[in-house]
C-alpha cells in the first residue's frame, strides 16, 4: 500500500508477546491514519468496565499516509488511550521526528496493551522490536532519560520518554520527545507509566512506498514554494506561536489569574520578542517543517537556570497569564520543571492558578501547601509544581489527579473556578465574551482544548482567517470579541473548525502552515493522492474527520458513566462572574446562552438533546450501514 | 557546484536528507542521505550539518582504486568497486551510504538538491569558485 508502512505491531506487556500484522486496506480508506486509526481502534478494542490504569487500557502510537513523506511539516505522531484525565476518549499528537522514524522502521501504527512486570522501555530498529529493561532510567527526568538513552543507543534513535510525573500516575502527565517536543494532554504519559514503560525508542532504515515518487517530490517541493510565499513564511515563524501573546491580550482574552480575568499588564514581557531576545539560541524545526515554531533556548532565573524549548504561547498564558509570573525566564524556568516531571504546561499551569486561588480564598491552608503560595511568584509555582508531580504530600497527591477532582474533595465553593471541561484542563484563551471559542472549548472531544477548533479569529472579526492575519491587522477598534455572534454562527463556525483542524491528525502532517499561515488545504489533497496512488478531494477528507469526529463522541458515551450534555458544560464562573477588568469588562456569558450554543451545535450535528449522535447521523457520516 | 553551510541557521528539519535520498536513490528513505544532521542537546543546544567536503579519504581507503577524482569531486566507479565497504568505515564524517538493491557504496556528488530544497539557506549554492566550507 502507498503511502504507509503497511504494518501494525501489537505488543502484549503482559506476556511479553510482540506480533505483526499487516496494515488493512479498509482501515486506511474509512480512516485515513493517525487519530482516526486511534479511534477506530480504541472503538473496536478497549475492554468494557476498566479503569484507565488498569493493564488492559490500550496505549497507541499512530501515523498518518503523509507522515514521513517530502510535503512540509510531516512528522506528527499521534497517541491514543483511555484518558487518565476524563476517563473518555483520549488522543494527542506532537511533532518532532519519532512518527517518521517508525514508518522507516516499518510500522504505521503500534497498539500496548498489557503492563511490564518491571520498568522497561521499548526498543524499535526496523524488524528487531524487544522490551528491554529501564531499571537504570526509572526515575529519571524526561530530558535525563532521552539524553542517557541517545548515548546509550546512538543519536539516530528517535526517543518517547516519561518523566516521574508519568511514573507517578499523574493524571495530565505527558509524552516528551526531541528535547522539548511534548504529547501534553490527556494525561497520557500516565497510561505508559502505569503500564511501567519509560520509554520507546526507534530507528528505522526502510523506504516508504510512494505511487509516484517523482510526482510526489515534484508536488511537495511545490508545496514548500507555495508556503514560503505566504506573508506568514518570514512574518510569523520567527517568534512562532508566542508571536501571537500580544494579539490575544489586547482582545481580552489572555487567562490570569486562573482565569478570573481576561487581560495583563505584563504581556510585553512575557511576548514572542522577549523569547527571542532573552532566551532564544536556536530554531528547533519539526520533520520537515519550513515554518519552526520550536524555539529552544536557555533561561537563568532566581531558582535556577536551563536549557529548554519553549515557551510557547500555551505555556506563556498559562504561567505568564494564569500563574501571573512577570518575565520570560520565569516562565520558561517552570516550561523546563514541567519539562523534566513530564507534566503538561497547560493543566500543570491551570492546576498550580487553581490551588493559589483556593489558598487565597482560604480553601486550603499553609500546612497542606507547605509554604505560604502566590501569584506571580515563581518559588509558589515551582513548588506546587514539584508537589503534584512528585505527589510530594496528600494535597500533591489530590493535585495530581487535576482540579476538576480536586476540587469535588475542596468543596462546592472551589467547583465554579475549577476551570476544566469533562476534566480536562482549559487551555490559554479566556472567552465569556467569544462564544464561538466557547463552544469550541465546550464540545472539544478530548475536553477543554484549543487544537479541534480554534475559532477565536470568527468571534473577534466575523470570519475564518489566518492567525497571521489577524495578528498583523492592526489596532482598528474591532480588537474584541463580539458577542452578538448568533449561536447559530458560533456552531457553524466550531464545527467547521473541528473537522478542517483534526483532519490533519487523520493525515500525520502539521496544520500549522494552512491555520497560521492561510496555506490552501485543496494542497493535502493533491498531495495524498499522488503519494498513496488513491484519489481524494479536500471535502471528501472532510467527510472521513466528521466521521471520526462521531465516532470519538460514542467512545465518551460509552466509557464515562452518565455522558450527556452535562459533560458539555464550562465552569460556572464563565457564566456567574462578569471580566472584572480589561477590554472585556463587564463581559459574561449567560447560562441560556450556553444552552442555545449547544442546542445549535447539537442539531448542527445531528446529535440528540442530551449531545449524543441519532442512528439517522452515525448511518450518514458511515459509522454504521444505512 | 560548491555548496556552503550555515550550520547556525539549520532547525534539523532533516528535509535535505529527505531530498538527498529521492534525488538519489528515488526512495522516500533519508537514512540513505548522504549528509547528515547532528543535534546537540539539551547543552548547548545547537545543529551540526556533516557533510562530504570532497576530502578524498575515501579515495585513499579504497583498495581497488574504485574512487577517483574530477574536478574537485570525487565519484565511485561502481564497475570497479568491489562493495568492501572500506571507503564507508573510513568516511571522517560518517557521510557514505550502502545501497540495499546492490550493496555498493554510495557517496554526496554534489547535486545540490539539499540546497534547492532547505528553507533556512542553512546549505546553499554559492555562486563563486570558493572552495568548499570545511567543518
Amino acid at each position: 500500500m502507498f503511502g504507509y508502512a503497511g504494518k501494525i505491531v501489537r505488543i502484549n506487556l503482559t506476556d511479553q508477546e510482540i506480533t505483526k500484522a499487516p496494515l488493512s486496506e479498509s482501515l486506511c480508506k474509512e480512516f485515513i491514519g493517525g487519530r482516526g486509526f486511534v479511534a477506530k481502534t480504541l472503538y473496536d478494542e478497549l475492554p468494557p468496565d476498566i479503569e484507565p490504569f488498569d493493564a488492559e487500557n490500550l496505549f497507541i502510537i499512530a501515523t498518518g499516509p503523509l507522515s514521513g513523506h517530502f510535503l512540509p511539516a510531516s512528522g506528527k505522531t499521534h497517541f491514543g488511550s483511555k484518558s487518565p484525565a476524563t476517563g473518555g476518549y483520549a488522543d494527542s499528537n506532537m511533532g518532532g521526528h519519532f512518527g517518521p522514524a517508525l514508518k522507516y522502521a516499518g510500522y504505521d501504527m503500534v497498539i500496548i496493551t498489557g503492563k511490564s512486570q518491571t520498568p522497561s522501555y521499548l526498543y524499535i530498529e526496523d524488524d528487531v522490536i524487544e522490551v528491554r529493561s529501564a531499571d537504570q532510567y526509572w526515575g529519571q527526568g524526561s530530558f535525563v532519560c532521552e539524553d542517557a538513552l541517545k548515548k546509550e543507543l546512538g543519536d539516530d534513535f528517535q526517543i518517547l520518554t516519561i518523566g516521574p510525573a508519568g511514573e507517578n500516575l499523574v493524571t495530565f502527565a505527558c509524552i516528551s520527545h526531541d528535547f522539548g517536543r511534548q504529547a501534553g494532554r490527556t494525561g497520557i504519559g500516565a497510561v505508559l507509566g502505569s503500564k511501567n514503560i519509560k520509554a520507546v525508542a526507534v530507528k528505522g532504515s526502510g523506504s516508504i512506498p510512494v505511487a509516484d515518487v517523482e510526482e510526489a517530490y515534484s508536488k511537495g517541493k511545490e508545496a514548500f514554494q507555495k508556503v514560503s510565499q505566504k506573508p506568514g513564511f518570514k512574518g510569523w515563524t520567527p517568534e512562532g506561536t508566542a508571536g501571537i501573546t500580544d494579539w490575544v491580550n489586547e482582545v481580552g482574552a489572555l487567562p490570569a489569574r486562573n482565569f478570573q480575568t481576561s487581560h495583563i499588564d505584563h504581556s510585553h514581557r512575557i511576548n514572542g520578542k522577549m523569547v527571542l531576545e532573552s532566551l532564544k539560541i536556536t530554531d528547533k524545526g519539526c520533520y520537515c517543517c519550513p515554518t519552526p515554531c520550536g524555539k529552544y533556548g536557555h533561561a537563568e532565573t532566581s531558582m535556577g537556570s536551563a536549557h529548554v524549548e519553549g515557551p510557547e504561547f500555551e505555556t506563556i498564558s498559562m504561567f505568564g497569564g494564569c500563574c501571573m509570573l512577570e518575565s520570560i525566564e520565569e516562565v520558561a524556568y517552570a516550561n523546563f520543571v514541567c519539562d523534566e516531571l513530564g507534566i503538561d504546561t497547560i493543566s500543570a499551569g491551570v492546576v498550580a492558578s487553581f490551588a493559589i486561588e483556593c489558598f487565597e480564598k482560604g480553601l486550603i491552608t499553609e500546612d497542606q501547601i507547605g509554604k505560604k503560595v502566590q501569584f506571580g511568584d515563581l518559588s509558589s509555582i515551582l513548588h506546587l509544581l514539584n508537589m503534584m508531580g512528585l505527589k510530594e504530600n496528600e494535597l500533591g497527591r489530590l493535585l495530581s489527579r487535576g482540579v476538576k477532582t480536586a476540587s469535588e474533595s475542596i468543596g462546592t465553593a472551589s467547583e465554579k473556578f475549577a476551570i476544566h471541561v469533562k476534566g480536562l484542563e482549559w487551555t490559554g484563551y479566556e472567552c465569556r465574551n467569544a462564544p464561538s471559542m466557547m463552544l469550541a472549548y465546550m464540545t472539544a472531544d478530548i475536553g477543554a482544548h484549543h487544537n479541534r477548533a480554534w475559532v477565536l479569529g470568527q468571534d473577534v472579526v466575523g470570519a475564518a482567517t489566518s492567525v497571521h492575519d489577524l495578528i498583523t491587522a492592526g489596532a482598528d477598534g474591532e480588537k474584541r470579541p463580539k458577542a452578538e455572534i448568533s449561536a447559530q454562527e458560533s456552531a457553524e463556525y466550531v464545527i467547521n473548525s473541528q473537522h478542517i483542524r483534526p483532519a490533519f491528525d487523520l493525515l500525520g502532517c502539521c496544520r500549522l502552515q494552512l491555520m497560521e499561515l492561510g496555506f490552501e488545504p485543496e494542497h493535502y489533497a493533491e498531495l495524498y493522492s499522488v503519494i498513496t496512488g488513491r484519489s481524494i478531494t479536500w471535502s471528501e477528507i472532510i467527510k472521513v474527520s466528521e466521521k471520526v469526529w462521531n465516532l470519538t463522541r460514542l467512545i465518551s458515551a460509552r466509557e464515562i458513566n452518565g455522558f450527556g450534555r452535562h459533560s458539555d458544560y464550562p465552569p460556572a464562573r464563565f457564566y456567574e462572574e462578569p471580566t472584572p477588568s480589561g477590554p472585556n469588562q463587564g463581559y459574561c456569558i449567560s447560562f441560556d446562552h450556553i444552552e442555545m450554543l449547544l442546542d445549535a451545535y447539537y442539531e448542527k450535528r445531528g446529535w440528540d438533546k442530551n449531545g449524543i449522535p441519532t442512528e439517522e447521523t452515525l448511518k450518514r457520516v458511515g459509522l454504521i450501514q444505512p | 557546484m560548491n555548496l556552503k553551510f550555515n550550520h547556525d541557521n539549520c532547525s534539523g528539519c532533516g528535509v535535505c536528507k529527505l531530498a538527498c535520498s529521492i534525488k538519489n536513490f528515488n526512495q522516500v528513505n533519508p537514512s540513505m542521505a548522504l549528509l547528515r544532521i547532528h543535534g546537540v542537546f539539551p547543552d548547548p543546544g545547537k545543529y551540526h550539518i556533516y557533510f562530504c567536503d570532497q576530502c578524498g579519504i575515501c579515495a585513499d581507503s579504497c583498495p581497488a582504486d574504485a574512487i577517483e577524482i574530477e574536478e574537485g569531486m570525487y565519484t565511485i566507479d561502481e564497475d570497479v568497486c568491489t562493495a568492501c565497504h572500506e571507503c564507508v568505515d573510513a568516511c571522517p564524517h560518517s557521510v557514505m551510504t550502502i545501497k540495499k538493491a546492490d550493496e555498493l557504496p554510495a557517496k554526496c556528488i554534489l547535486c545540490g538538491e539539499c540546497a534547492t530544497v532547505c528553507p533556512r539557506q542553512a546549505i546553499y549554492m554559492a555562486d563563486t569558485q570558493e572552495k568548499l566550507e570545511v567543518i
